[in-house]
């Protein structure tokens, strides 16, 4: 896409609409990474998704956008069973990752973790120094035996996350004692260093401001060129900026999904209309 | 008014301060002060209550901690210690020859034994105890610094004095009512009580000469005077001839036998020195003069000094208090911590966690959680009750011993932990947990790694806080009898009786010798030192680990 990102204006209100068959080419180079099927979650007795069925498409960013409450976060939560451990949280339907079920009794949690990474809405690196941050995740999954190892994870997830330059003296220091922008793109390479394959991102830049926005914004550029990115995002215009695709939820119903221009410029629906023209939400 | 609200017009502007609303900040102002004054009274009064325990325990706690000794010079008879076999030697007869040696106007036996009273009761054992660590000594002149008794220190700091009050309050309020009666005179240098003295023909015989028991003439003539009066005390107002007046005056004249006759009788010797405006003093009753005497010798001649007591914390227990110390009660409550700590804070922390972190929420979990918060309000002495008949009784466990001690006190803390640690594990923010779980962490990793970690500073400051309350248990203990007598710290063990610092000063409070007195108010001050000294780590503790997020 853009290779000049910095040059990017950092408040846009639309993406400029690309070209109608450029775009749907690349949805073609894009295979399948994860789909939803007819997925329900239930908290308690109350029902908070009805019935979402998604493809989320390889090496691009998928938008979830919707007003608060909308069950786009619980259905990020789904792909990588966050919601496990929230107590009486009920899934059914099916997820798959490259085919497989996630949900299956074979499936461990933790597994599923390390190839679905998460960023959460608010920075919250260990409060311990920069490397152990990074180098955390590897070494419980046992990727990383020798100190070396560890060195290398820690600086390639540093350098993909655009951190390193900045953080590289002082590697011991607290990663509570970054400023916030910096400590969401630890986040970020904390959650790269497991060697993921799907990034699923909550909300993670509401807590920062412009500046540091744009600089997670354009490392997304960067990092979809890899990953498989799913952003939770409350702005429009992120989702304009950064996505690919864009998936409007609605009262727990996922109402349309289609590419961001079709979206932001044409939408099918009249919710989603009246949702990114502003009329609601 | 109208005028004003009416669109386009600016509204007439209100005054800031008008007198009603001024009232009502002034009553504000009033109430805010009001409610400060009754927090600064409040601090005040517990600061002040604090202040006087302090004080009190101080006042009567510092002579503990100088003992008075006197630098004996003793000879090692080698005819009453064998060089080969020290310990066997008769180091009694040592000690009070070295101490008589001092006064060889002592000659009796009886005199002997008197002086040696001087000196602690265990000077044998000081004297044998150096002997044995330096056999080379024997044969030679050594001086020692040997602790005086429990009176003689006393008596040296001051805290009981040489002479004490011959006459109560009420035998001077007696003499005081009869003074303003007018009954006491003095006459030629003497006072004298002016009694009509009725002359009971039931007990005089007329004679002659006349015969008979005077001294009750004299006694119920006075008792005449003070008839509310039913103490025998009464009568040490008279003097011993008092009955001779009577005698004298009956054989001059018999005619008076069964009349009534006013007769001076004379006042014994402190009612002397009382009608004179003075303070009648007697020597102290728990000396002998030659005692004192003795006592001042030694003194004058520099050898009696006080120094600072190290004994109070290397001594074990003794029934002298000149030799009793905490180092006994110091290491029972050490042993007994070590083994509550053992079992209150793993199991406490474990029990926190699988109720925080893992439990279902369901009945069963929601009485656990119910019956925990009640046991930090159950009384202690029915864990000891529990401890008599569980772990001494059902399971035959040694009694008296830091093994059961610490066992009961567990109980008593682990309430204290478990709750503690569960507030800490609630305050780790969610973040953290999310943050681990998104990597891909396992329950326990998640736990173990991250949550524990942030959690330990508080987990730490409510342990010692349940370890302080343990210190200060004295109920349980007394159940399962951890206040045995230790004299000796050698033979102790996790498995062998003890006692406690507060069951020690249980037992001294219980004492009747005037030097545990202070020595009760010593350990109390030394109880509240480690006190402070535990709360200090926890403090240091919670700002060493404390992180931020």
């Amino acid at each position: 896409m853009e290779t000049n990102v910095e040059a990017r204006p950092v408040i846009k209100v639309q993406a400029p609409a690309p070209v109608r068959d450029e775009m749907a080419q690349a949805a073609e180079q894009h295979e399948i990474k994860m789909t939803a099927r007819d997925v329900n979650v239930y908290y308690g007795d109350k029902q908070a998704l009805f019935d979402v069925s998604l493809d989320i498409l390889d090496r691009s960013v998928t938008a979830l956008i919707g007003p608060s409450g909308c069950g786009k976060s619980t259905f990020l939560r789904c792909l990588d069973r966050m919601n496990d451990v929230i107590e009486g949280c009920r899934v059914t339907g099916s997820i798959t990752l490259d085919g497989q079920d996630v949900y299956a009794p074979q499936v461990d949690p933790v597994q599923l973790r390390a190839r679905v990474g998460m960023v959460f809405q608010k920075p919250n690196p260990f409060p311990k120094s920069i490397f152990e941050n990074v180098a955390y995740g590897p070494r419980i999954h046992g990727l990383i035996k020798t100190k070396a190892d560890a060195e290398e994870v820690v600086v390639n997830s540093l350098t993909k996350a655009g951190l390193f330059e900045e953080v590289k003296d002082r590697l011991q220091e607290s990663g509570t004692g970054l400023s916030g922008g910096q400590q969401q793109r630890l986040c970020i390479a904390r959650a790269i260093s497991v060697n993921p394959e799907v990034i699923l991102m909550d909300e993670p830049c509401s807590a920062l401001d412009p500046i540091a926005t744009a600089r997670i914004e354009s490392l997304m550029d960067e990092l979809k060129e890899n990953y498989c990115i799913v952003i939770v995002t409350h702005s429009m215009q992120q989702a304009a900026r950064v996505s690919q695709r864009t998936a409007f939820f609605h009262l727990g119903k996922l109402v349309e999904v289609d590419e961001t221009a079709k979206i932001f410029t044409n939408p099918t629906d009249v919710r989603t209309q009246d949702y990114v023209t502003g009329r609601f939400g | 008014m109208s005028e004003a609200q009416t669109i386009g017009r600016r509204r007439p502007a209100r005054e800031l301060a008008s007198l009603e609303s001024n009232r009502r900040v002034r009553a504000r102002y009033a109430a805010d002060r009001r409610l400060q004054a009754y927090g600064i009274i409040a601090i005040g009064l517990a600061i002040g209550l604090l202040g006087i325990l302090l004080a009190s325990l101080i006042a009567t706690g510092y002579p503990a901690f100088t003992q008075t000794k006197v630098n004996l010079e003793i000879y090692v008879d080698p005819a009453k210690v064998d060089p080969k076999d020290p310990a066997q030697g008769n180091f009694r007869a040592i000690v009070r020859d070295a101490l008589v040696s001092n006064f060889p106007e002592a000659t009796t036996d009886k005199q002997k034994t008197d002086l040696t009273k001087i000196l602690t009761s265990d000077a044998s054992y000081i004297v044998r105890d150096y002997v044995v660590r330096h056999p080379e000594t024997v044969g030679q002149r050594v001086t020692l610094p040997i602790a005086v008794s429990d009176p003689f220190d006393q008596l040296y700091k001051g805290v009981i004095p040489k002479e004490v009050d011959a006459l109560s309050w009420s035998q001077v309020e007696w003499f005081e009512r009869l003074q303003n009666r007018g009954v006491v005179v003095a006459e030629g240098g003497r006072t004298n009580l002016k009694l009509d003295v009725y002359v009971d023909p039931a007990r005089i015989e007329s004679g002659p000469p006349p015969t008979g028991d005077f001294a009750a003439v004299a006694r119920d003539s006075l008792q005449a005077y003070l008839p509310d009066v039913h103490d025998t005390l009464l009568f040490t107002m008279l003097a011993d001839n008092a009955p001779d007046a009577i005698k004298q005056r009956l054989e001059a004249d018999p005619s008076l036998i069964g009349k009534t006759v006013s007769i001076a009788l004379p006042v014994s010797e402190p009612f002397e020195v009382l009608a004179k405006g003075g303070t009648p003093k007697v020597p102290n009753p728990r000396f002998t003069a030659a005692q004192i005497a003795a006592f001042d010798a030694l003194a004058a001649r520099g050898l009696v000094h006080a120094t600072f007591n190290w004994e109070l914390f290397f001594n074990a227990d003794s029934r002298f208090p000149e030799r009793a110390g905490l180092a006994g009660a110091i290491m029972g409550t050490f042993y007994m911590l070590i083994v509550c700590f053992a079992l209150s804070f793993p199991i406490g922390i474990a029990a926190a966690v699988y109720l925080e972190e893992f439990a279902p929420k369901n009945r069963l979990t929601d009485l656990i959680e119910v019956n925990i918060n009640n046991l930090a309000a159950v009384p202690s002495v029915v864990f000891g009750l529990l401890g008599l008949a569980v772990f001494l009784g059902f399971f035959g466990l040694p009694r008296s011993t830091p093994l059961v001690g610490g066992m009961v006190l567990s109980l008593v803390t682990l309430p204290t932990i478990i709750i503690a640690t569960r507030a800490a594990l609630k305050a780790v923010p969610p973040s953290i947990r999310e943050a681990a779980l998104g990597v891909g962490a396992s329950k326990h990793q998640v736990m173990l790694h991250h949550v524990l970690p942030l959690a330990m500073p508080g987990i730490l400051t409510g342990t010692i806080i349940g370890m302080a309350h343990a210190l200060g248990e004295t109920a349980p203990l007394l159940l399962i009898g951890m206040n045995a007598f230790i004299p000796s710290v050698e033979s102790m063990g996790v498995l062998e009786p003890a006692t406690t610092l507060p069951t020690q000063i249980f037992s001294w409070a219980d004492s009747p010798e005037r030097g545990f007195v202070s020595r009760t108010s010593a350990a109390i001050l030394v109880l509240l030192g480690f006190l402070v000294v535990m709360n200090m780590v926890a403090i240091v503790l919670r700002h060493r680990f404390e992180r931020k997020w």
